[in-house]
Order: structure tokens, then C-alpha cells, then sequence
């Protein structure tokens, strides 16, 4: 498999303010590849790089083993799909879908065309003679797909696509995204800070702080073997337990990360890894949400709901896996 | 009395009435002089009306020569003015950069600042540079205020523009030309038209700056002026307000209903 991007010690900086800083990064073709971060970790920038409105202060970057750096926007095989869509307001849908073909010297009969599949493509059939300004959010964003996608790029970019949804409408474009990612078979490059769409949707996530890529791996990667305190905070509610907590658990003494789930209550008998006092219990639906102190620190455990649950102010034995407790490696 | 709260009472209403006879009725006075008969006075009522100064004013060739003049100024004017006032509101609408502001007062100062100033600035910097008095003198003093028109006009509607607009045409494959042609001056054009109209209304009815920087030339309103001090056939006077107030009223009202429309093609909302 090919590499459809690929960052060499890039770096962009304004003045003293190092947006992305010594970068470096593979993402492979038909990827779904999600830049996961905070809001100013560069993830953003990060894109902008490889559309090409942004260029590297230095460093290479090679999109399909050609050299981007220098090279316009409109001169590379890559569209993208803007956090304000940047719908054309005096245009109607179908000449918003077709404006690619259009300044390719396409002719008009034919753009009609391929932008009336665009849009069945992302079910807007009927929607092209309106105005950007007559749809909804959720019809914009699809006109701003449909409208990137028509000039086939090798590489969909994707600036925080939902951020703009309701709920409901977010987690159905989810899955129509990877779906319409794995039929279509184009690198999709997206940007987000949610890291629940970043896991659901990604084959792999690079995690963002300041400039630089914390971790890279694929979401169970992430989630389950966190490298950094930041990762596995940024990335889910887990556990984090100081290197004196650690060692006395029998680790070494390093920070390590333990999930919610993968902590239970020792059966009877068992050998218990520590003991917990219950602070309080928090009733989820389908499980419970424990807040134990152990040894002076806060963990949280979540419980199935059905069983015997503990009462508030109980000493609990407790139980994890041997491969639970996820030591940091990049952590002192 | 007593009277609802979106209804004026009667001696309000006849103050507005007042106001509007006020300000009206002197242009009705000078329309209905270009049809009179009388020739050296302002006779009320006119003695008899007729048409001969319209074609009085048909063959007079110092009105021609000023209606020319005029035409010309003006309209090099609006052009110089569009091109640099579109130019300047997309550099400050579109990038932050240092004395961004300081440079946008500067743009607008000409306009704020009185005609005769203006004009004597001009005057006394020509004749520092032994600039002699042309046709360009007089270009260069109404491309003054004519630039801040079209700069007015332009700069807010490119901070309507979202600058992902112009990025997302280049993602397309849209080059800075087509860029502009199918995307920017799509947005802006009823804003250049109407700043345009508006400066080519405003050129061609100063008087102030131009009688600084014409020399002996006369541009209509000079011309007017003139007959007013030393008149010959009267009404022919009139008879030209009558066609500057056309030239100047019509591009006034076409430029209010093109930046009326212009407001719903925004239509994103953002």
C-alpha cells in the first residue's frame, strides 16, 4: 500500500508561535485518518498544509510521492470539505456541486450531470436549484461534500465536518461517512477535538498537542495503550495513577493508566490487587459508576448495573487483568 | 388631544409637510424657470412658457464643451476609484496587518474632510510640482473622494465575504482569475455598481475641489456657476440643471435598489 500523505519534519510557525512543530506523519492511501487535539494543537494547521493554503516554515510534504510544498491549492488532487462548508452563496447547488468542473473547462451538459450523480451520491436528489441559503446544516454539509468529491480527489480533507450538527443528524452523518469512505475507497483526512468521533470513525488517530503528534495508532491503540498522561486523558475518562500508586500495586514506578471497565470487584477467594473505599455510585442505565478511593487517590469504576453492587462507604476488594494496567512509556 | 400611539398628530404632520415644501420646492422652482419666457429675471409667475430654451441650450456649443468635460471626468474618475477602492477593501478586508486601521482612516479621510481643503492642498501641491491645470488635475481631485465611495461600498460587503470562500474556489481547482471572476466579483459586483453610481454622481456635480484644480476649464456645475454671475439667456441655466439633476438623480436611485437587492444574496447569514 502506498503513502497518500506523508509529513517530513514539517514545521509552520507564526513568528514566535510554533503551530505545528518538526512534524512528522504517514497516512496511507484509502485511509480514514482522524487529527485528534484540543483547539489550537495544530491539527487544523495541520490540514491547511496539505490543501495547500498553508505552507511549511520547513520540513517536506509529499502527497502521493509528489513534493506539495510550493504547489497551489488549485494545482493539487485534494478537496476539502471546510468547518463553514463555504457553500457559494450566489451560486445554486448543483453550480456549487459542479464549480469544480466548471474551471476544469467541462461542459455544461456533462457538469449537470456528474453533479446530479453527486448528489444522489450524498441523497440530495431535487435539492439543485435552491440556494445554499434555503437548506439546513445538514444539507449544507452534504452539498460540501458532494462538491469536493466531484473532482475525485485522492485525498478528502475534512475540517471538523459535524462540529456544526445536532447530535442525532452527527451520528448518522458518522456512519454515512464511513460508509461513503470505504465505497468511494479515498483517503479521508479529518479534523476533530471529539475524541468519540475520532475512535468510532478513524482506522487510525494522531493525537495533537501543542504542534506536535503525541501518539498515532488505531483507535484501540489509543484508547487501550496510551503512551502519554495527556492521550489518555485527552482521549477518554481513564484512570491515571501517579507512579507511587503504581508501584505499590506491584509496577514499576511510572504513571500508568487503568479503564474504567477493566476495573470489577475481587470475587471471593480471589487475590486482591487493592482495596478501594466507595465514595459515591452513580447509576448509568445499563451500568454504574463507582468513585473509589484508593490509597488517596479518586479511580472511577463502572460496573455492569445487574449484580450485587456495593453500598457507599464500603472497603471493596479490587480486581484488573495483568494487561489492564497500561504503564506510560513516555511518561517519568 | 389624544391620539394612537402610530398616529401623528395633525400639527406634526403639517411640519413634515412644511419641511418636505421646504426642501422641494426651490428644484420644482428651477424646473418650472427652464419653461419661461422671461429672459433676465426670475419673474413669479412666469409671464409664458415655451420650449425655446431647450433648443437654445441644444446649440450652444460652451454647453456642450462643459457636458463633455463633465462626462469625461467623471467617468475616469468612477473608473480610477473602482479599481483602487476595490482593490484597498479587499487588502483590509481580507488581512490583518500592521496600521490595517490607520490605513482604512486614511482612505476614508478625504471624504470627512472639507472640499475647499482639499482643493487648496491640491492647488498648492500643483503648483509646487509645476503641475499646469489639465483634464488629469481634475481627474486626481474628484478620484479623492470618489476612491472613499467605492472603498465604502466594497469594504463592507467583503467583510460579509467569508475568506473560506476564495479558499474553497482554490480547492476547486479555481485560479486567482477565476477566483475572481466566479466567486469574488460575483459577491461584490452590486457593491461596485452601486459605490460607481454614487461616485459618478458625486464627480459630476462638484464644484468645490474642481475650482481648485480646473484652471480655466469650466465642467458643467463650473459652467453654471458662471452664468449665474454673468447670465446670457437665463433659462438655458435651468434648462441644464434639469439634465444634471437626470444625471446624477438616476444613478443615485439605481445604486439604493442594486444595494437593496444585494443584501439577500448574502443569503448564508454569516
Amino acid at each position: 500500500m502506498s503513502i497518500a500523505v506523508r509529513f517530513q519534519q514539517v514545521s509552520r510557525h507564526y513568528g514566535a508561535v510554533r503551530a505545528v512543530d518538526d512534524l512528522n506523519l504517514e497516512i496511507a492511501e484509502g485511509e480514514f485518518f482522524a487529527l485528534l487535539g484540543p483547539s489550537g494543537s495544530g491539527k487544523t494547521t495541520c490540514l491547511r498544509l496539505i490543501a495547500g493554503f498553508e505552507q511549511p516554515t520547513a520540513g517536506h510534504i509529499e502527497i502521493f510521492g509528489e513534493r506539495a510544498e510550493g504547489v497551489p491549492p488549485y494545482l493539487r488532487n485534494v478537496n476539502t470539505v471546510f468547518q463553514d462548508y463555504a457553500l457559494f452563496p450566489h451560486l445554486n447547488v448543483i453550480d456549487n456541486v459542479a464549480f469544480g468542473l466548471m474551471v476544469r473547462g467541462v461542459d455544461a451538459k456533462a457538469r449537470r450531470k456528474q453533479a446530479e450523480e453527486a448528489l444522489e451520491l450524498v441523497k440530495l436528489s431535487g435539492f439543485g436549484d435552491r440556494k445554499p441559503g434555503q437548506l439546513s446544516g445538514g444539507q449544507r454539509q452534504r452539498v460540501a461534500l458532494a462538491r469536493a468529491l466531484i473532482n475525485r480527489p485522492k485525498v478528502l480533507l475534512l475540517d471538523e465536518p459535524l462540529g456544526a450538527l445536532d447530535l442525532k443528524l452527527r451520528e448518522q452523518m458518522q456512519d454515512e461517512l464511513k460508509s461513503l469512505q470505504k465505497s468511494l475507497n479515498i483517503t479521508f483526512v479529518f479534523v476533530t477535538h471529539d475524541q468519540g468521533e475520532a475512535l468510532s470513525m478513524a482506522d487510525r488517530v494522531a493525537v495533537f498537542n501543542h504542534g506536535k503528534i503525541m501518539q498515532a495508532g488505531t483507535p484501540e491503540d489509543i484508547y487501550q495503550r496510551p503512551h502519554s498522561r495527556f492521550v489518555a486523558d485527552f482521549v477518554g475518562s481513564s484512570n491515571l495513577l501517579p507512579p507511587v500508586l503504581v508501584k505499590s500495586v506491584g509496577g514499576p514506578e511510572r504513571w500508568a493508566s487503568l479503564r474504567p471497565e477493566a476495573l470489577s470487584i475481587a470475587p471471593e477467594g480471589q487475590p486482591e490487587r487493592a482495596r478501594g473505599k466507595v465514595a459515591a455510585l452513580t447509576y448509568l442505565g445499563a451500568s454504574v459508576r463507582i468513585a473509589l478511593d484508593v490509597g488517596g487517590e479518586r479511580l472511577t469504576m463502572v460496573l455492569p448495573a445487574r449484580g450485587t453492587l456495593p453500598a457507599v462507604g464500603e472497603d471493596v476488594p479490587l480486581h484488573w487483568d495483568d494487561d489492564a494496567l497500561h504503564v506510560m512509556e513516555d511518561e517519568k | 388631544m389624544h391620539s394612537d400611539r402610530n398616529r401623528s398628530s395633525f400639527g406634526l404632520k403639517l411640519a413634515a409637510a412644511g419641511g418636505l415644501i421646504f426642501m422641494h420646492l426651490p428644484i420644482v422652482l428651477i424646473f418650472v424657470y427652464a419653461f419661461t419666457t422671461e429672459e433676465h429675471s426670475y419673474q413669479w409667475p412666469p409671464p409664458g412658457l415655451t420650449l425655446k430654451w431647450f433648443e437654445a441650450a441644444w446649440n450652444r456649443p460652451d454647453v456642450w464643451e462643459a457636458l463633455w468635460l463633465s462626462v469625461r471626468v467623471s467617468t475616469v474618475s468612477t473608473l480610477i476609484a473602482l479599481i483602487l477602492g476595490s482593490l484597498c477593501a479587499a487588502a483590509v478586508s481580507g488581512s490583518k496587518f500592521f496600521g490595517r486601521e490607520t490605513i482604512s482612516l486614511l482612505v476614508i479621510l478625504p471624504i470627512a474632510l472639507p472640499g475647499i481643503i482639499t482643493g487648496i492642498a491640491l492647488r498648492s501641491a500643483f503648483s509646487l510640482a509645476d503641475i499646469p491645470f489639465s483634464f488629469w488635475t481634475i481627474v486626481l481631485g474628484h478620484a479623492t473622494f470618489c476612491v472613499v465611495v467605492v472603498y465604502n461600498n466594497a469594504v463592507a460587503r467583503f467583510r460579509r465575504l467569508s475568506g473560506s470562500l476564495v479558499e474553497a474556489a482554490m480547492d476547486l481547482g479555481a485560479d486567482q482569475f477565476q477566483t475572481f471572476r466566479y466567486v469574488i466579483l460575483p459577491n461584490i459586483g452590486t457593491a461596485l455598481l452601486a459605490g460607481g453610481m454614487l461616485a459618478f454622481a458625486l464627480s459630476f456635480d462638484e464644484v468645490i475641489v474642481t475650482t481648485f484644480t480646473a484652471g480655466q476649464q469650466s465642467t458643467l456645475p463650473i459652467w453654471m456657476l458662471e452664468e449665474l454671475v454673468r447670465p446670457r439667456q437665463r433659462p438655458v441655466t435651468n434648462v441644464v440643471a434639469m439634465v444634471v439633476v437626470l444625471v446624477t438623480f438616476l444613478p443615485i436611485l439605481a445604486a439604493y435598489y442594486f444595494t437593496r437587492g444585494g443584501s439577500d444574496v448574502e443569503g448564508q447569514g454569516k
